[in-house]
């Protein structure tokens, strides 16, 4: 069974459908990578997955429940995670608080074990670093705990996004354009993370990313949004070879460079 | 490009790293506390030597109220500081506290039977903490999921509120009156009443050392993280499973609570609590003393609370004898219709004090934003188009994405995207 089901959801903004009748299954332990060009729905897409919007129609059923009209924070507890297509760190806080906030919910000292602190809470305390510290070295941020966050660099920053999120202890992890900025080199480091967040950590991945490379090398399935539906859904392969994708993304680009090459001849 | 290198901290029973960040730093600040704290104690004993009587009442009482301040302070700095949500109407907890301490040991309140208050001050100090606390319960719940300047206007009525219901509810409270004949707080070998001043000094220095000491708790643990955390950012804080509505009702709540302590030990040592010291006005000084201080910051918020304090009640004072002496004099050579002369004689009087508080909180807010002694997390978010705040990385290299990174940092501020984000966060 699919860890997501999608069924048939639609999003409106007043006249604008932003997602219109999609259905989308994400299997489990699998990468799914979400393409489209730019307004084609995906960050909605996403943002139905985790609470931030309610679908005006359909169902999102996660790990065999709804999670329709839950609030943020309990989509989480849920077991769905997410990093941020423009950054959200807390960025004045250092890396290892950042990471410490994403095991917020996994923690239990409350009001009274916080001023009291009896010996759990301080062991839950000291574990809790070292889970922060474990996962700042997996995603390869080893020795950069009290780094405040905005001064790090921006492969580092989506880093620790990524370690933040993985701290919430998810089943979905969700990666809104990860390689977004990013140079070749880091790319290709972050490429080799996801695969290891699958491989390693047992999490499945929704990635929604503009660099194909990544897209192809990576993914299970992939799946095409355009103007809020979907207009393709496949192996990589098959989505490459896809002559309704290539006309409404690749051949969109193709053309762009096309017209560019032209542009330059004749000055 | 390593900016700061891994503080290095000294082995023990927890792996070195696992321990909290800066271990070194803050040993020293226990240092500096502790010998500030027997120093405090050890002031009347002291002065009591230097000072003629008349003075030595004069400045028990003021250290006395320096406390009570402090301890406010303390509390709205949990709410405007750490939790980032603008209360403007703080005193109606103050209020709260002191109240709860007149109905519950006054011979005059309704709950007293036969002349006999209900209990004793020992037993009604912390249930003043609690029913403050109760009371922001009360106001955050249906309030806090709104935003900033809803939530600042909620409050202010709230703040206007309670001191007006606690005047017209004369049956109960006595109405503009007051409830007085509090039931002093018994100790052995030790006598507290509204002229001796040294023991309530001493008492009102404990209180403050042990919110000191549970806030430092709060601040350093899970709550005060989600606290930093909400401030920050509220979308990623509950894409973290952060519960916005409840981390902010307990920063409320806790705020709170700590003005129902100092209502508490003000009604006790004034002997009375009475609707007119819990006026608009209160929940402003207190703002201003956490806004000079250094919102965010335990001790600088502690050295505003003494430096306004200070200055309301000397230097003030001393300005506004000035004017008017000075005015008098211009009277005297130059007639007493003489404009300059009754301009002054006007900003002599005592209302000009809320003037020089505003004075502040404006000159601040332009020169300074993040206080005298800001919190350096603070400083750097109300400075973000600052400079000096950037990474250095950054302004050092040519890289195209560290520049495209910095212009980035530069422009985002969470606050920006206000208008796009859903109102209400349920």
């Amino acid at each position: 069974m699919a860890l997501l089901e999608a069924r048939s959801v639609s999003k409106n903004f007043g006249g604008v459908t932003a997602v219109n009748k999609v259905d989308f299954d994400i299997p489990d332990r699998s990468i799914v990578s979400l393409i489209g060009p730019n307004g084609a729905g995906k960050t909605t897409f996403f943002n139905l997955m985790t609470g931030i919007y309610s679908p005006t129609t359909g169902t999102v059923m996660f790990d065999g429940k709804p999670l329709m009209g839950l609030k943020i924070h309990d989509v989480t507890h849920r077991g769905i995670a997410r990093t941020f297509q423009n950054i959200r760190l807390f960025s004045q806080m250092t890396a290892l608080e950042n990471v410490l906030v994403g095991e917020h919910g996994r923690l239990k000292a409350g009001l009274f074990g916080a001023i009291i602190r009896p010996p759990s809470v301080r062991r839950e305390e000291v574990m809790a670093r070292q889970k922060a510290m474990e996962l700042m070295d997996f995603v390869g941020l080893k020795g950069k705990y009290e780094e405040i966050s905005k001064n790090m660099s921006y492969g580092d920053q989506r880093r620790l996004e990524i370690a933040r999120a993985l701290a919430t202890d998810p089943k979905l992890l969700l990666l809104d354009e990860p390689s977004a900025g990013m140079n070749p080199n880091e790319t290709a480091k972050l490429t080799h993370l996801v695969q290891m967040l699958r491989d390693e950590r047992g999490v499945t991945v929704l990635l929604i990313e503009h660099d194909m490379k990544v897209v192809m090398e990576i993914s299970d399935r992939v799946t095409v949004l355009n103007f809020g539906r979907k207009i393709a859904e496949g192996l990589p392969d098959e989505i490459k070879a896809n002559s309704e994708v290539i006309e409404a993304y690749l051949g969109k680009a193709y053309a762009q460079a096309v017209a560019d090459e032209k542009e330059k001849e004749k000055h | 490009m390593k900016v700061s290198a891994p503080v290095k901290v000294p082995g023990g029973v927890v792996p070195p790293a696992a321990r909290p960040q800066r271990v070194p730093q803050k040993r020293v600040q226990m240092v500096i506390f502790f010998a500030l704290a027997i120093f405090a104690f050890a002031l009347p004993y002291v002065l009591k030597v230097f000072l003629d009587p008349r003075d030595y009442v004069d400045w028990i009482s003021l250290f006395n109220s320096m406390f009570i301040f402090i301890l406010l302070s303390l509390g709205l700095n949990i709410v405007v500081g750490y939790a980032g949500l603008l209360d403007l109407g703080y005193a109606a907890f103050f209020a709260i506290g002191a109240y709860t301490l007149a109905f519950l040991t006054s011979s005059q309140s309704p709950l007293a039977q036969n002349g006999e208050p209900l209990t004793n001050f020992w037993i009604a100090l912390p249930i003043s903490f609690l029913m403050a606390g109760l009371f922001g319960l009360l106001l955050g719940a249906p309030t806090l999921g709104l935003r900033g300047d809803y939530l600042a206007i909620v409050t202010l009525g709230f703040g206007e509120i309670v001191p007006i219901t606690f005047n017209n509810l004369t049956q109960l409270t006595g109405g503009d009156r007051g409830l007085a004949n509090l039931t002093s707080p018994t100790f052995p070998g030790v006598v507290f009443s509204s002229t001796n001043l040294v023991p309530w000094y001493t008492l009102s220095l404990i209180v403050v050392i042990f919110s000191i000491w549970m806030i430092r708790r709060l601040i350093n643990s899970r709550l005060g993280r989600a606290w930093q955390a909400v401030r920050e950012d509220e979308i990623a804080a509950s894409s973290m499973g952060i519960n916005l509505v409840r981390t902010k009702l307990l920063a409320f709540a806790m705020g709170a609570s700590f003005a129902g302590f100092a209502g508490a030990l003000y009604a006790g040592s004034l002997n009375s609590a009475n609707p007119s010291q819990f006026r608009f006005d209160v929940s402003i000084i207190v703002l201003a003393m956490v806004i000079l201080g250094g919102m965010g910051n335990l001790w600088g918020v502690i050295i505003g609370a003494i430096v306004l304090q200070l200055s309301d009640r000397l230097l003030i004072p001393n300005l506004l004898g000035l004017i008017t002496e000075q005015s008098n004099n211009i009277k005297q050579s130059s007639g007493a219709d003489n404009f300059l002369a009754g301009l002054l004689a006007n900003l002599g009087s005592s209302q000009t004090r809320l003037l020089i508080f505003g004075l502040i909180l404006v000159v601040m807010m332009l020169v300074r934003p993040e206080g005298l002694f800001p919190s350096s997390q603070r400083r750097a978010e109300l400075r973000a188009d600052d400079p000096s705040n950037l990474q250095p990385q950054a302004a050092a290299s040519d890289d195209a994405i560290t520049a495209a990174d910095q212009t980035r940092s530069i422009n985002y501020n969470p606050s920006t995207n206000e208008s796009s984000r859903p109102r209400r966060d349920e």
